[in-house]
């Protein structure tokens, strides 16, 4: 087989996926091979090592443009290497090594907030026994599995990949969710609730695949974009086609009305396990949403600019006031995620004026909200999480360096000047307002406004509010969990104060090949 | 009307970064320090903002002999979206120089009042480290370039005033103050944002250059929209009409807080933002209307209340309150008014932050007791603070040759003078309300300082120690003569920001205004006099209704819950109905007992996996639906 005509592959531009890929099959080679006890060490290593490998290689990669596979010359559009997706592969890496950290946390609960099996009946006797154990070291090849189907997915050329991804980054997720050593009963509701309208989810993005493959004659999204100006096919396939892979989409990315499973999936999970969600899975719906919006269906923006302004106007504003009564931090930080959801939608409504800023958007809220997780998961009552907002009050007087740093997240979610939270909201306003989206940018400040009052309640209760008297203790973080507060604060603050050098980088890396 | 350009800065100007960089530093210095700085921390605090005080009297100087009367300074950028840039620029001209005089002056007066009168306090360094903060934020309100550092600035002075109100974390009546300043701002800021939007939205800059110069090209309504939100704004960090309920609330804070936050500075941030973007507000009637309404309504308001108070920092709360109200309506008047606000802003900055200070030292002298009903016949025992109090008194009222005659009476002229009968209600109201300031405040003074002691058994009063007193002095100084020096020069200085004054003639003369004023002000001060004399009861007697109706904030209170606590809970209610869970109480009411039911509540889980995939399932359905009518119209 000559050269020209056989399956060419940049290695290279593929190199970040098979890293991490290839170390997740490592990690379970690691479980059936090294005893118990050395496990942990190992599969930390492993995971971080190639995240940072993977990192390095999309670092390297920064000026390529292509598909990875092709043949005879002619690009197969399977998986395509351009700005954005390098971006979010790179902002996907760094907050999943965050994320790994976080796992891999022992000293606040003893053994890990994870228990092996997933499935065995909660409070039975093999359940407790479970319990008894150190914490799972599955985790952390599971968590490989999902970052790489989040990387597949911000990189996917065509529907099909897309799907695959899709599936990828979805199931060891499900499985992640049940494993929470501490209240199993709902830790396993969540994993189920997750599948099964994750399940449902899909199922619509099947169908709405078909229906675009009638329509176009093909699932690769540049065809679909041109089949939208040129194809002789009824459109009542497209619509059908669009509205279906939306709402598949915009489930994994919670927005109203396809955000119900949210809170119960982010208070039911492992509190490591939401963090990834909240912040990697965030990042990889957004990607796919803004490639498969900017990439496949700008032709047909007209069509779908009003029901997608709805979804975000409904977004912003649900999630919003949800958010102000709820009484427990997961949930109030679960609903703030749904909110955000809407802010990141005016972006990907803005199309290409607002790429960047989204993408922008996107690594500064994942750093802060990996952070919050954190600190959540130092707050305990004995073994468990105090999750209860009243539980709380006055940590400021007890421990004023964990206050101080909750406070300075709660200050960017919110959305204050020298924070991450500000910069980032305002850039991307400002640049919703280049592609004329006035309405959205201003139900976007009143919700935002709107969504402060429950942060400054959090901070309010912090400082300001007498310490129970058998209140919380804040266990010291291990240098895991600290690094990732460390890191998420950093990112915060250095966001907020000199965001300059990202706005370059999102500025020069938003440009999606084949639009 | 012509093109407005700043020149770029040049020699000691382009050093302008150095006001907002040495309190800065202070702050940074004291947080980072730690302990370590307990005993020499607040001369840190002290240093610097004398230090920017030198700063600034010299960048005034180098101003001064500049043909094009201003410096603009581009640090870096801090966003760029786009094709838009925004930049960390500062803007030292005529108004922020008047504005960086007084943050600087007063609050170094301040600072070092602050040394001895919080002197016992363990908290001391972390108060100068949280006061110097205020200064660095509210001199990045007054220099900023554009719109942003402006908001950047304001969000900041915000925050601190926040910390510092706050500050005596164990009163719980300071953490309530705290959290209602901090909200009523947020609900005032996004109009602040709002109006930032639409000007990127129109206009694609928020640089102060680039939106006066395109103003002109705005539609009415965009005029009107913007102008009514940078209102907004202004109303809510300044305590207008109906945000004024934070303000007298945020007196639970140390003393040399409201003086230098609530009296001084922070609150005036609604006037320089109005005055500032004085292009925008000359453009459309309706917008100045707005603004003239807001401001004889609130000077009204503030003074009725003002009446009925017993606490000192409250009746010179509200008067803030009220005062604050004149500089809105001389600043919605437009025209040669902008200036004549301005001004009132500069001495009233005087003789309010030395009235706060002797209000600090009479609590001082009187076990931190705040109830004027409990004071009378402090003269004898602390004559510094009595004096420098009758200048502050002398001053606010506006009798002649005091500083407020200057400044106020202009301003009530200009009211008169607006056309039709616009200019009756308005010269009215303003003429009133003058009137009421000379009752309100002569009450306060008398019944603190003069008639029969009415203390109770445990204070021996003194006069305050030297470094409390020295401050008191100057600004007593201040008061008595800034107006009077001020009024002329300082219109000149202006002109380059607001343009050529012309002389206001309108239904009365000057000299009418003038006479009528002055008779207003001796009436009102002479029937307290009279009233109160001899003292007042010990406690409240049951009033007819308009003291009752004063007593509670002319309603204040139900307008502020029918605005902001009624729709929350509104949709704290709706939220539940949606969310299928019991949500009771308040975060902050909950008590540690319902800790336990945080377990109950998860264990209640009701969400349903069926109803969540209807809701999936609904959604897709509108989606669809929507996407067809969308297409076949």
């Amino acid at each position: 087989m000559s050269e020209s005509q056989g399956l060419q592959i940049d290695w290279a531009g593929l190199a970040p996926l098979v890293i991490v890929f290839v170390a997740a099959f490592a990690g379970l080679l690691v479980e059936a091979a090294v005893p118990k006890a050395r496990r942990l060490p190992i599969q930390v290593a492993l995971a971080v090592a190639a995240l940072a490998g993977a990192f390095v290689a999309v670092v390297l990669n920064a000026d390529k443009s292509g598909a990875v596979f092709s043949i005879g010359g002619t690009a197969i559009g399977s998986v395509i290497i351009d700005g954005p997706g390098l971006f979010l592969q790179g902002t996907i890496t760094m907050l999943a090594i965050v994320a790994v950290l976080l796992l891999a946390e022992r000293r606040t609960v003893k053994g890990g907030d994870f228990v092996a099996e997933a499935a065995v009946v909660a409070d039975s006797a093999a359940d407790v026994e479970q319990r008894r154990e150190d914490g799972a070291t599955e985790i952390f090849p599971l968590t490989l599995f999902a970052v790489t189907g989040m990387m597949m997915f911000v990189t996917a050329g065509d529907l099909l990949t897309m799907f695959v991804a899709l599936e990828m980054l979805s199931l060891p997720l499900y499985l992640l969710c049940g494993l929470a050593k501490r209240r199993r009963l709902i830790s396993q509701e969540a994993a189920l609730k997750y599948f099964l309208l994750g399940a449902f989810a899909s199922a619509f993005y099947v169908y709405g695949m078909a229906m675009l493959y009638g329509f176009a004659g093909t699932v690769d999204l540049a065809g679909i974009n041109q089949a939208g100006v040129s194809s002789g096919q009824p459109r009542m396939f497209l619509y059908i086609g669009v509205a279906m892979i939306a709402v598949a989409l915009l489930f994994k990315a919670a927005a109203v009305p396809f955000h119900m499973w949210t809170p119960d999936v982010y208070t039911g999970a492992p509190t490591p396990v939401t963090a990834l969600m909240a912040a990697c899975v965030k990042v990889a719906a957004f990607g796919g949403l803004l490639r498969v919006f900017n990439v496949g269906l700008s032709s047909s923006a007209w069509d779908w600019h009003l029901i997608l302004t709805v979804i975000a106007v409904a977004t912003m504003i649900g999630g919003a006031i949800f958010a102000v009564t709820q009484r427990n931090i997961k949930r109030l930080l679960a609903y703030s995620s749904i909110a955000n959801a809407g802010y990141l939608l005016i972006g990907v409504i803005a199309l290409g004026e607002a790429v960047g800023q989204t993408m922008f958007y996107l690594a500064a809220y994942g750093f802060t909200v990996i952070a919050a997780f954190a600190v959540v998961s130092l707050v305990r009552d004995g073994d468990e999480e105090a999750t209860h907002l009243a539980r709380w009050a006055g940590l400021g007087k007890k421990s004023p360096g964990t206050a101080v740093v909750f406070t300075i997240l709660m200050l960017a979610l919110a959305g204050l000047p020298f924070t991450s939270g500000f910069t980032a909201k305002f850039s991307l306003f400002a640049a919703a307002l280049q592609a004329d989206e006035l309405g959205l940018v201003i139900v976007g400040v009143v919700s935002s406004a709107i969504l402060a009052f429950p942060y400054l309640k959090v901070v309010v209760l912090l400082w300001l509010n007498e310490p129970a008297p058998d209140a919380p203790t804040v266990n010291l973080p291990s240098p895991m969990a600290g690094t990732v507060v460390a890191a998420g604060v950093a990112a915060t603050l250095i966001l907020g104060i000199a965001p300059g050098f990202l706005l370059d980088i999102v500025d020069q890396a938003s440009t999606f090949l084949n639009t | 009307m012509d093109e407005i350009s700043y020149a770029p800065a040049e020699g000691l100007l382009s050093f302008t970064w150095a006001l907002i960089a040495l309190p800065a530093l202070g702050a940074a210095v004291l947080l980072l320090a730690g302990r370590r700085a307990d005993k020499w921390g607040h001369w840190v605090g002290v240093t610097t903002i004398g230090a920017a005080f030198a700063l600034a009297l010299g960048l005034f100087g180098s101003l001064a002999g500049l043909e094009n009367k201003s410096a603009f300074l581009d640090l870096f950028t801090i966003l760029s979206v786009g094709g838009l840039d925004i930049e960390a620029s500062l803007l030292f001209d005529p108004l922020s120089a008047v504005f960086c005089l007084l943050i600087t002056g007063v609050g170094f007066l301040i600072h070092v009042y602050a040394v001895g009168y919080m002197a016992h306090d363990a908290g001391r360094r972390k108060f100068f480290a949280y006061f110097n903060l205020f200064a660095a934020a509210m001199l990045i309100l007054v220099l900023g370039g554009n719109y942003f550092m402006t908001f950047v600035g304001w969000e900041g002075v915000g925050l601190a005033s926040y910390l510092l109100i706050a500050f005596w974390q164990l009163k719980p009546a300071a953490a309530t103050a705290g959290k209602k300043a901090f909200l009523t701002n947020r609900v005032a800021d996004v109009g602040f944002l709002l109006a930032m939007f639409t000007m990127l939205g129109t206009l694609g800059t928020v640089d102060f250059a680039g939106v006066f110069n395109g103003a002109a090209s705005l539609s009415t309504g965009t005029s009107l929209a913007i102008g009514l939100l940078l209102l907004a704004a202004a109303c809510g960090k300044s305590g207008q009409f109906p945000f004024q309920t934070w303000l007298p609330d945020a007196m639970e804070g140390p003393t040399p807080v409201s003086a230098l936050i609530h009296a001084a500075t922070m609150v005036t941030a609604g006037v320089y933002l109005i005055a500032r973007s004085n292009v925008i507000f000359s453009l459309n009637p309706d917008v100045q209307t707005a603004v003239v309404v807001v401001g004889a309504l609130t000077l009204l308001f503030g003074s009725i209340v003002g009446c009925a108070k017993d606490d000192i920092k409250r009746v010179l709360a509200w008067s803030t309150v009220s005062q604050i109200g004149y500089m809105f309506l001389a600043v919605g008047l437009g025209g040669g008014a902008f200036a004549l606000g301005i001004i009132h802003l500069l001495a009233h900055g005087f003789f309010k932050a030395g009235l706060f200070l002797g209000s600090g030292s009479v609590m001082h002298a009187m076990n931190d007791q705040t109830d004027i009903r409990r004071f009378g016949g402090l003269w004898k025992k602390m004559p510094v603070t009595y004096a420098t109090f009758a200048a502050g008194w002398l001053a606010i009222i506006g009798l002649f040759p005091f500083s407020g005659f200057w400044t106020k009476d202009p301003i009530i002229a200009a009211a008169f003078a607006r056309e039709g009968w616009q200019g009756w209600v308005v010269g009215g109201a303003a003429l009133l309300g003058a009137a009421l300031t000379a009752f309100y405040m002569t009450r306060l003074f008398v019944l603190t300082f003069h008639g029969p002691k009415r203390w109770t058994e445990d204070v021996h009063p003194h006069e305050s120690p030297a470094i409390m007193t020295g401050p008191l002095v100057l600004l007593a100084i201040g008061s008595l003569a800034a107006g009077g020096l001020m009024a002329s020069p300082v219109t000149t200085w202006l002109t380059p920001v607001f343009g050529e004054q012309h002389e206001i003639h309108g239904h009365l003369s000057h000299t009418q205004v003038t006479v009528a004023t002055t008779v207003a002000v001796v009436l009102g001060a002479a029937l307290a006099w009279l009233l109160f004399r001899n003292g007042t009861d010990e406690v409240p007697r049951a009033a007819a209704w308009p003291v009752r109706a004063a007593r509670a904030d002319l309603g204040g209170e139900i307008v502020n819950r029918g605005l902001f606590e009624r729709p929350s809970r509104l949709a704290a209610s709706a939220s539940v109905a949606m969310d299928g869970r019991v949500v009771d109480g308040a975060v902050n009411g909950l008590s540690a007992a319902v800790g336990g039911s945080s377990r109950r509540l998860l264990a209640l889980q009701t969400g349903f996996v069926r109803s969540y995939a209807l809701s999936i399932l609904s959604g897709a359905v509108i989606v669809v639906a929507a996407l067809m009518v969308v297409v076949t119209q």
